[in-house]
């Protein structure tokens, strides 16, 4: 056979000891993204549900922001998976032919349904914006109000009612979809969880604890990246106001940054989410360690020995203990926030990639390792989307979206 | 002419049932489908390793490789020769240099020269894939792209394949890749090609030693099943519940 072959998964695995000839490191940084993606989508859901299910009304100036900011993960999801796929191209069939025995085939269903129940709720929350927004521009000149205006009107699907009957069934219909939005969002989650915990090949990852340890990080990371977010716009705005020369609609002080309150009460739910995972996390190493089946050797190698540094410094130590010290402290302030949910973040990030990376850190003949090098300079197309600036572009999407979405559906409210 | 709505619904329904009866009532089989139903029915391909008769010469590979098409030098191999060493102090290394193509010739294992007086044991193991009469490669596929055949053996639709790598990681015995020319999931399908039409397979007909057999487990005259039947065989990982349909004779319990 003389045709040009390549093997990319070659290139980034290091195998050590015994190991057998067609293992590698196949499933490499895009799927550490892809559930890190799909918790962000859940976390970010259940957190805007938690006001308008549960009526916690202090989250209530989070649960519109995170609402709109759960579309824009929701969109780049299924990305990290295109990225993986050796056929791109055929990525519709799992759609199209789902082999329902195949916990991914669930995808297309789950993923679709969940688009459908955000896009309406965001409807029901936006309907009297729009149609305000409709009654307002007509008439104004120019291309861009009027372009603006046919686009609002569209959105309005024809239904221009706001009277308070009509509000009110709308609310009615916000609380109904998020309620059913939050059992769906954790199915998104939890079946990323049953992908890896159903692989009854893999020592690591087979446990019917994994979609619910998924369920619960990605509500932590879901919760930690809106803050975060949050935080962030709120105080470039105010920063932005403050230092410019051309006047404002709103001053700084009308603005006034991220609101501590707001921040306090929503941070007591992620430390408790937090809770809930880290208690998961480590009974599945305590029941592992007790039992000591056959894998348990070669398991104890990996989590003590090879990745000790990974698992037990970066995500328990600078993931987990640290920022939960850092947000059950008394005096909480909005810089020590943020270094906390940078820390989460990172701390969930790391916890993916201990399962997917580490998962694969060992052969299947239990004798031997593989380690992994992450592709950084990449010298092909397949070295970009499987390397470092492949994930960064993952992880960068979900903010460009935002701003575009952010300008026609306004989601953050400055304090009057 | 007029029908009263009673008739009318009667008619409907008479229509619609009759309609709807023959689709369920035949399953639509294409001509290959039709022939592999009846004839397959009494074919199930089954595989005996000799491992007291490898040496580790190789050839099973490289008649493999080149039978397959699987590029030469690409470090991957749809079946491959393990070198186990077990050693006096009960230590057990084992390698499979570029899956045993070119035999076995350094003494060199794991990175150390291990003299012949360490040695307790030692021997070669023959692998390629399990054609498991539970398949968990096939359960996991999300697109239906690899599945199994009436006669057991499990193939792979190139030209559906979307190379997401679950079937890879659902593999306890890491028998499958991605072909490195075709970007798809790739692994041993027993040379279907071949044994369908009555030949055996690359690597039974290159092995000078006969240490791998081929046959069907459903004819009780063929040599493979009665070597199943009397002689004491054994099957890799067998805690994984995938009935693998590759048999050893004088399979170690170092074998991974």
């Amino acid at each position: 056979m003389t045709e040009a072959w390549t093997y990319p998964e070659a290139l980034w695995t290091v195998k050590d000891l015994f190991v057998y000839p067609n293992e590698y490191i196949y499933w490499s940084i895009q799927i550490v993204m892809y559930p890190l993606m799909t918790g962000l989508v859940a976390g970010a859901f259940v957190l805007s549900s938690l006001y308008h299910v549960f009526g916690l009304e202090d989250l209530k100036d989070m649960a519109k922001f995170s609402l709109v900011f759960s579309f824009a993960l929701l969109i780049v999801a299924p990305m990290p998976l295109m990225f993986h796929l050796q056929q791109p191209l055929r990525g519709m069939e799992v759609f199209f032919t789902p082999h329902f025995t195949s916990a991914i085939s669930a995808f297309g269903i789950v993923f679709f349904s969940y688009s459908i129940i955000v896009a309406t709720e965001i409807w029901f929350v936006y309907r009297k914006f729009f149609v305000e927004q409709s009654i307002a521009l007509k008439g104004k000149d120019g291309i861009g109000n009027s372009l603006k205006q046919l686009l609002y009107s569209v959105l309005t699907l024809g239904a221009y009612d706001i009277g308070e009957k009509a509000l009110h069934k709308d609310e009615k219909a916000i609380k109904i979809l998020a309620g059913i939005g939050i059992p769906v969002a954790c199915f998104l989650h939890g079946y990323a969880g049953f992908i890896f915990g159903s692989v009854k090949a893999n020592a690591l990852w087979m446990t019917p604890l994994m979609p619910v340890i998924f369920i619960m990080s990605a509500i932590v990371s879901g919760i930690a990246l809106c803050m975060f977010t949050y935080i962030v716009i709120m105080e470039w705005k105010k920063f932005r106001i403050k230092t410019s020369r051309k006047s404002w609609e709103v001053t700084a002080a009308d603005v006034g940054g991220a609101e501590i309150d707001l921040i306090k009460n929503t941070s007591r739910y992620l430390v408790g989410f937090m809770i809930a995972a880290i208690t998961l996390e480590i009974l599945d190493l305590v029941f592992r360690g007790y039992t000591a089946v056959k894998s348990w050797e070669i398991l104890r190698s990996v989590i003590y020995g090879k990745d000790f540094v990974d698992i037990f410094i970066l995500q328990y130590g600078f993931g987990n203990l640290l920022p939960f010290l850092m947000l059950v402290i008394p005096g909480l302030t909005i810089r020590r926030t943020t270094l906390a949910l940078i820390l989460v973040i990172f701390g969930v990030f790391m916890m993916r990639w201990n399962v997917v990376i580490g998962g694969q850190a060992f052969s299947l003949s239990f004798a031997g390792y593989m380690h992994y090098k992450l592709p950084f300079i990449p010298d092909s197309i397949e070295m970009y989307k499987e390397g470092f600036f492949g994930a960064l572009t993952i992880a960068l999407m979900p903010f460009g979206l935002f701003w575009v979405i952010n300008k026609f559906i306004p989601s953050l409210k400055y304090h009057k | 002419m007029s029908i009263s709505r009673r008739d009318f619904l009667m008619s409907t329904l008479k229509v619609a049932v009759a309609s709807a009866l023959p689709l369920s009532a035949f399953k639509f089989l294409s001509p290959a489908e039709a022939k592999a139903a009846v004839e397959a029915a009494n074919v199930r391909w089954g595989f005996i390793v000799d491992t007291y008769k490898c040496v580790g010469c190789g050839f099973c590979v490289k008649a493999c490789k080149i039978e397959n098409e699987i590029p030469y030098d690409a470090p991957v191999t749809r079946t491959w020769v393990e070198r186990y060493l077990i050693l006096k102090d009960g230590r057990m290394v084992a390698d499979t240099p570029l899956g045993g193509r070119d035999g076995f010739t350094e003494l060199k294992i794991q990175d150390e020269v291990i003299e012949p007086k360490e040695v307790a044991k030692a021997y070669f193991v023959p692998k390629l894939c399990n054609q498991c009469e539970n398949p968990p490669c096939v359960q996991v596929c999300p697109v239906g792209a690899t599945y199994q055949t009436a006669d057991g053996v499990v193939l792979i639709d190139r030209t559906w394949c979307i190379g997401c790598g679950y079937c890879i990681m659902a593999c306890p015995y890491g028998v499958r890749f991605f072909h490195p020319v075709y970007k798809v999931a790739e692994k041993c399908t027993f040379c279907y090609h071949r044994i369908s039409k009555g030949m055996k397979t690359a690597c039974v007909d290159a092995c000078p030693f006969g240490a791998r057999k081929i046959g069907n487990l459903k004819d009780p005259n063929d040599p493979v099943t009665k070597t199943i039947m009397t002689e004491r065989v054994a099957v890799l990982k067998d805690e994984y519940g995938t009935k693998p349909q590759v048999y050893y004779i004088g399979l170690d319990e170092n074998v991974r």
